[in-house]
């Protein structure tokens, strides 16, 4: 692998004091459904509520945590057609390219990957939901046809099975 | 599920207050209690409807290495390849697709070399190429899907 590649991966790194590591294994399977949540995390790890409350804070700030939600399963509301669409784009407008597709409301995770050729041509990875394939097929129309012309070629990969899912550990 | 769980669903999707009474702040936008607001939200974690809820780290700003991995698996050792794929602790997801390029898995090493070592061991030991894609750049994480 091209080192260089694995070192961007590394570059945003957030480096986590004591208290932000203890709140974030207090809080790796969810919030307590309490009254006042952040007081129970608090009164778990020792410390004022305000610090737990001002941690998080900055955390959302940094980007450490994208928000604070709720996750539904896609599956039970009906989403079953999940593709992973590929696309060979030019790579000097990849880019611009990527924003265009990732502020797409059927998008829900967009990234740029390296080609390794010549088996996989493919440099833009857009993942797609819809209630069904046939329904997934038209969002994949509708993103060639935000591309254009810079589409050189693409793919859908839909999920057939999930193999292993234990997420990843802190 | 009806109207309200849709509605639950749909406002804690968009995000979540650091206020000392959070629940009850969003029971109020709702139009219901808190009470009832807790007791649907443990439902809908209970029966899986929704799969968390809580903060959601990206874990790659922590540190550590990650990358999409994909091996074009003949159809006969399916099985087999993918037992050898999901011994590694390392392997956080693992899918199968329905393309040439059957097995997607995601690394989750400490060090980018990690990465490397895993994936020359699982060629070593399957006998298949593997393809390493670790994200050169992101441009969207994190639709949220109305119900």
């Amino acid at each position: 692998m091209d080192v260089s590649v694995a070192d961007k991966e590394f570059s945003d790194e957030y480096i986590l004091d004591d208290i932000e590591r203890k709140i974030i294994y207090a809080t790796q399977a969810g919030l307590p459904l309490v009254t006042r949540p952040y007081d129970a995390i608090a009164e778990q790890l020792g410390i004022p509520m305000k610090e737990v409350v001002s941690r998080l804070r900055t955390m959302l700030q940094r980007g450490v945590i994208r928000r604070i939600a709720a996750v539904p399963n896609h599956y039970v509301l009906g989403y079953k057609g999940n593709g992973m669409t590929v696309w060979d784009v030019p790579d000097e407008k990849i880019t611009e390219l990527g924003q265009q597709v990732g502020k797409l409301d059927f998008v829900s995770h967009c990234y740029h990957r390296p080609r390794i050729l010549p088996d996989w041509p493919y440099n833009l990875f857009a993942m797609v939901h819809a209630h069904n394939r046939e329904d997934a097929m038209l969002l994949v129309m509708q993103i060639a046809a935000l591309l254009g012309d810079n589409d050189h070629g693409h793919d859908v990969l839909f999920s057939q099975r999930i193999l292993k899912k234990t997420g990843v550990r802190l | 599920m009806d109207k309200l769980d849709r509605d639950i669903i749909n406002i804690l999707q968009a995000g979540f207050p650091l206020t000392e009474t959070p629940y009850a702040d969003i029971a109020v936008q709702l139009g219901i209690n808190e009470g009832e607001l807790l007791e649907r939200l443990a439902r809908l974690l209970e029966d899986k409807t929704l799969t968390r809820f809580g903060p959601m780290y990206d874990v790659q700003k922590l540190g550590g290495a990650f990358s999409l991995v994909a091996i074009q698996v003949p159809e006969e050792q399916f099985d087999k390849v993918a037992d050898v794929v999901n011994s590694y602790p390392e392997v956080a997801h693992n899918y199968q697709r329905d393309h040439d390029f059957n097995m997607w898995y995601v690394l989750a090493t400490e060090t980018p070399q990690q990465i490397d070592q895993i994936n020359s061991d699982i060629e070593q030991r399957t006998g298949l190429k593997v393809f390493n894609m670790p994200r050169l750049e992101e441009y969207f994480v994190g639709l949220q899907l109305k119900v």
